[in-house]
């Protein structure tokens, strides 16, 4: 019997080209969030935040079908959007690990979705100007949900940090752990940067200055101090996650994994 | 004095220009009957709102034996887009076309500037606070002006959630994108 090793795997990874291996770290950012966030359906701290939740968890899911079915046309082995979400294991996936990181408690996510959605503003902005047409498009639908995002999270953040000691003292935690995954965000792999060059993908590295100064300038009004972690942790693009990312998928996966095939 | 005001904005009837294109497509298609059999297809969660009027539809081409029908998706999550696809299908075979293909394009990307003149009106008829480009959501019960907002977001993604301050009914706007 031939067992895989990780490190087979992780090689499969290497083995694609600079454009496939961009277009599934998107799609892989974008599912893993949105699974996190829908993780809160039915569990948000009242109705209407629970919908809300939800429907940014749907908009994630929406980016993320159109990377992969871009991804699946790209890689031509004749997989699907849905192979590609539902039989990749955890070393094949590929997504940046501040969005695999568990929803914790509700100051966590929002603070995640805050940073986050800062970064995608800055960044899809700038995708729209890709050469490459299709990921131009899904770019233009991306920004627009993205934007509404976060006029969403940007009040909560203002409200928990300025609310009671035990609300301020959740966002503090909250960004006292995330601070060490937001370097990933801005971290040019050698492949993205010859896609840079060819006008297909963005410079990452470009962003953190403004990234760090909206941030930094936004806290400051809740009288937060918030400087960016020395200490970075990385791999996501490397098919290197945190433990989280296994226990994720499994459940994820676990109708595909067991049922093989299945369909609606 | 206030219905002065109402009439002198509808006095002056304009055509947004990314509708005016879309009417342009449809005045100049050479296919005008499969357009109106499409004007029976609905929005699935929004009765009486048509593919046509919420801007979704965007193309009809007939080659020999062949319909293509190009819709744009409003969210890019919205589940909605794989029911207004199977009943386009359905409706155009019902007619007596029997191959018919739905694309999905992302370009152009949908927009609520997209949603026809009528399309307002039924949002209103249906309760729903239609688009607002000047940012001002009117109840559309009292048409008071004095809302506030209750959640970003409302039953579906293309809706936000509002309080009439007026007459106190709690309606959907739908949001401006």
């Amino acid at each position: 019997m031939e067992v895989a090793t990780a490190s087979a795997k992780t090689f499969d990874i290497g083995q694609q080209s600079p454009l496939s291996r961009f277009v599934l770290g998107l799609a892989d950012d974008a599912l893993v969030l949105s699974h996190r966030l829908s993780q809160w359906c039915s569990k948000a701290p009242y109705l209407e935040e629970d919908i809300a939740l939800s429907n940014v968890a749907l908009d994630y899911i929406g980016r993320a079908r159109m990377f992969y079915q871009y991804a699946a046309i790209i890689e031509d082995k004749g997989r699907n959007e849905d192979d590609l979400a539902y039989l990749r294991d955890e070393r094949q996936y590929t997504n940046l690990l501040i969005h695999e990181l568990p929803k914790g408690d509700f100051a966590f996510t929002m603070v995640r979705q805050f940073l986050v959605d800062v970064f995608y503003n800055m960044y899809l902005e700038q995708l729209l100007a890709s050469t490459d047409e299709t990921i131009a498009a899904i770019a233009a639908k991306a920004v627009k949900e993205t934007r509404y995002h976060l006029k969403r999270s940007e009040p909560w953040i203002t409200q928990l940090s300025q609310g009671t000691d035990e609300s301020r003292q959740r966002i503090l935690c909250a960004l006292d752990e995330l601070k060490d995954f937001t370097g990933e965000l801005f971290e040019m792999l050698e492949w993205e940067a010859q896609l840079v060059e060819a006008g297909i993908a963005v410079d990452r590295s470009s962003l953190q200055a403004p990234w760090d100064a909206y941030v930094q300038k936004f806290l400051a009004v809740s009288e937060i101090d918030y400087q960016d972690s020395k200490l970075q942790i990385r791999g996501g693009r490397n098919g290197i996650h945190t433990e989280h990312l296994g226990q994720m998928l499994c459940e994820m996966q676990y109708l595909q994994r067991s049922y093989p095939n299945m369909n609606w | 004095m206030t219905n002065t005001t109402e009439q002198l904005t509808t006095v002056i009837p304009t055509l947004h220009p990314v509708y005016a294109q879309r009417v342009s497509v449809r005045n100049n298609a050479d296919c005008g009957e499969l357009w109106q059999i499409l004007d029976a297809v609905c929005d699935p969660e929004l009765p009486g709102l048509t593919l046509w009027d919420l801007g979704v539809l965007q193309d009809i081409q007939q080659t020999d034996n062949l319909i293509t029908v190009v819709i744009t998706p409003t969210y890019s999550g919205c589940p909605a887009v794989d029911a207004m696809r199977e009943d386009a299908i359905k409706a155009l075979n019902k007619a007596g076309y029997a191959k018919v293909a739905v694309t999905v394009v992302l370009v152009p990307a949908w927009n609520t500037d997209m949603i026809s003149p009528a399309g307002k009106q039924q949002l209103k008829a249906l309760h729903i606070a239609p688009p607002s480009n000047e940012g001002k959501v009117d109840c559309p019960v009292c048409h008071s002006a004095d809302t506030q907002v209750l959640s970003e977001f409302g039953s579906t993604a293309c809706k936000a959630m509002y309080r009439c301050n007026k007459c106190m009914e709690v309606f959907d706007y739908f949001k401006k994108l």
